[in-house]
């Protein structure tokens, strides 16, 4: 059983194997993702959690075939058996939004300004499913009906500045599930929008995921989304995997001392004035990646070791990877 | 939109009548009249020809008198061309200049925009460097040296066209005019809207349309290409003023009689009437293009209401 298959049994939809994105930059290569392995079954939720700049959101753009210019795929990515780093364009415009699509960070811009919403969904459902512009309205409608847009026949004739921050995270939801993807890439779907919102698009999501059974891949910085939504957990640091397992484990159990650091730093409620606790320093240069441990510098169980040899992700009895010395070796 | 459209019309009124004021006060600061330039003529001449067009009067006088005529739609007469008014001038070289200026800002327009989308599709390209070097070429490359090679290469080796003359407005008169006044613009048009598209390329909703599955040539054309145009068409504006009215050179070079003689010698010849009648038609096609630079914005992005 390959690596990236042994986390459940059912048959992947979609597995990752060795995944590497690089950046040709005047300074030289950027290594944004780094030997990414995981494996997605149908109506599956993974959460690819990670501070900014570990390579979340390049691995979602890789998948989708969004990468910058000077972007550089290694690797391969099976979605229902074949490989779509390799597909041409056409191929993968075929794919796009049809059988795999993608919600960004960023409602306020992600919408297109000049173009009424119902034209912009509209589009989609022409384009795929060659649907006639009455019967695309009327099914554009219905989905924004069920992403619970209030009025939604109304608001087709909009807009996208009409709309608040979280009614245009509505819209692009819909707008992603349209022709009933098989898998949904979130790329930090709630951060941009204020709190209650947020609540309102990840129960919204997660209601979506048991209607459609959609795999959802959820990339966000915030493991509270990830506590409410996912099955597994990925968590990535420097554009590695620092821990991967079912979400209940990295939760209760996590044994990368970067996903203990984070987990540490969830404000508490319950202890009120005292301090935030917090991971101290910086992620490493990407440009120039330290050859041990990327996470060494800011661990507090850094030994010489970490500092020269890059820990392997190991897999334990229950299941759960983890790339870390102390964890393998079992130090105190 | 219709009270946008009456308030810029009203709006209209006192900056023509500043226009019309300082322009008209200036004019007549600067040294010199109308006659000073000719064989010295006889005192008792000189003052009769004062005395008719008012010249012997205080400037202030002079002014009412202009702006009466006005009013009547009567821009006075030539002091130049002694049989002829102002508005005969206007009505016989404008619609030269406007010809050749509409033919030109439509090539300008079309080939400006289709380099410039090109360059941009191919960034950094060797598509994008020839562009962009041809286009700096058109832009540094004055009209008074195009002109001449114009001439040179279509008339005198090749005898494809006539080197100059009008001949109500035939094609073959028109093309090497064309040339001449639109190259500066296809090149300006051709960086702006590079710069523009290739900013709009990298927005985010353009991500989202690829994400779409759209094919490019949708892309471009139903979601970058709208607002790649708003930086365009705010130089068009006053750009469609300058090209319809005219150039001295093109005038000069090929002996069309469009307007843009008018202009100099006009100032020259201190042909006060023609001076004033040139800076109004300048000013109100200027106002008058602004306007629907305005309202095409309006069309254009949905976030600007009147």
């Amino acid at each position: 059983m390959s690596l990236a298959t042994e986390l459940h049994t059912a048959e992947p939809l979609l597995e990752v194997d060795n995944l590497q994105v690089k950046f040709a930059t005047p300074d030289g290569f950027v290594t944004a993702v780094n030997n990414l392995n995981f494996a997605l079954a149908q109506g599956e939720t993974l959460g690819i959690v990670g501070e900014s700049g570990s390579g979340k959101s390049q691995t979602a753009f890789a998948l989708m075939g969004l990468l910058a210019n000077n972007g550089i795929i290694e690797g391969e990515a099976r979605f229902e058996g074949r490989n779509i780093l390799s597909l041409n364009e056409k191929a993968m415009n075929r794919i796009r939004s049809k059988d795999i699509a993608m919600i960004f960070q960023d409602p306020m811009t992600s919408l297109n300004p000049y173009m009424k919403v119902g034209k912009q969904l509209m589009e989609v459902l022409m384009l795929h499913k060659g649907m006639s512009k009455a019967d695309a309205f009327e099914a554009s409608v219905h989905m924004l009906d069920a992403v619970k847009m209030p009025e939604a026949r109304k608001r087709m004739n909009m807009y996208p500045h009409e709309f608040s921050g979280g009614m245009r995270q509505r819209v692009m939801i819909a707008m992603a599930l349209l022709c009933q993807p098989k898998l949904l890439i979130a790329d930090e779907p709630t951060t941009a929008l204020d709190v209650t919102v947020q609540a309102q698009i990840l129960t919204l999501l997660n209601e979506l995921k048991d209607d459609f059974n959609t795999s959802i891949i959820m990339i966000t910085h915030d493991l509270g989304v990830v506590a409410g939504l996912c099955d597994k957990v990925l968590v990535m640091y420097a554009g590695r995997t620092m821990e991967y397992g079912s979400a209940e484990d990295v939760f209760y159990r996590p044994t990368h001392p970067y996903t203990q650091g984070l987990l540490n730093a969830i404000p508490r409620l319950d202890n009120e004035g005292s301090v935030l606790a917090t991971i101290p320093g910086n992620p490493p240069n990407l440009l120039n990646l330290p050859s041990g441990c990327p996470f060494e510098a800011r661990c507090e169980f850094a030994k010489e070791r970490c500092v020269n040899i890059a820990p392997s992700l190991e897999t334990f009895a229950s299941g759960q990877m983890s790339a870390c010395h102390k964890t393998t070796e079992g130090w105190a | 939109m219709f009270t946008f459209v009456l308030k810029r019309v009203l709006e209209a009124i006192p900056t023509l009548l500043i226009l019309i004021t300082v322009s008209f006060f200036l004019m007549h600061s600067a040294p010199g009249s109308p006659f000073s330039s000719e064989r010295t003529l006889p005192p008792e001449v000189l003052a009769n020809i004062n005395a008719k067009y008012h010249l012997d009067e205080p400037v202030i006088n002079q002014y009412f008198y202009y702006l009466g005529g006005l009013l009547q739609g009567d821009l006075g007469p030539s002091f130049r061309y002694k049989d002829f008014t102002i508005n005969e001038l206007i009505a016989q070289s404008f619609p030269v200049s406007a010809e050749i200026g509409i033919w030109s800002f439509i090539v300008a327009l079309l080939i400006g925009v289709g380099c410039g989308v090109i360059a941009a599709l191919r960034q950094n390209s060797w598509i994008d460097y020839s562009v962009m070097g041809f286009a700096n070429l058109g832009i540094v490359l004055p009209n008074f040296v195009l002109a001449p090679l114009c001439i040179l290469f279509f008339s005198i080796y090749n005898h494809w066209l006539p080197p100059g003359g009008w001949n109500g407005g035939a094609w073959p008169y028109l093309v090497m005019p064309v040339i001449a006044m639109s190259t500066s613009y296809i090149a300006q048009i051709a960086r702006i809207t590079r710069g523009s598209m290739i900013e709009t390329m990298h927005s985010n909703f353009i991500r989202t349309a690829k994400a779409k599955g759209l094919p490019k040539h949708r892309i471009i054309l139903q979601h970058a290409l709208r607002p790649a145009m708003l930086p365009v068409i705010s130089y068009l504006g006053p750009a469609f003023v300058g090209i319809v009215t005219g150039s001295v050179i093109v005038d000069v070079y090929f002996g069309t009689g469009g307007i843009g003689q008018h202009f100099i010698n006009g100032a020259l010849n201190r042909d006060y009437s023609m001076v004033m009648g040139v800076t109004i038609l300048v000013g109100t096609l200027t106002i008058l293009f602004n306007a629907i630079v305005d309202v095409l914005y309006a069309v254009i992005d949905p976030k600007i209401r009147y």
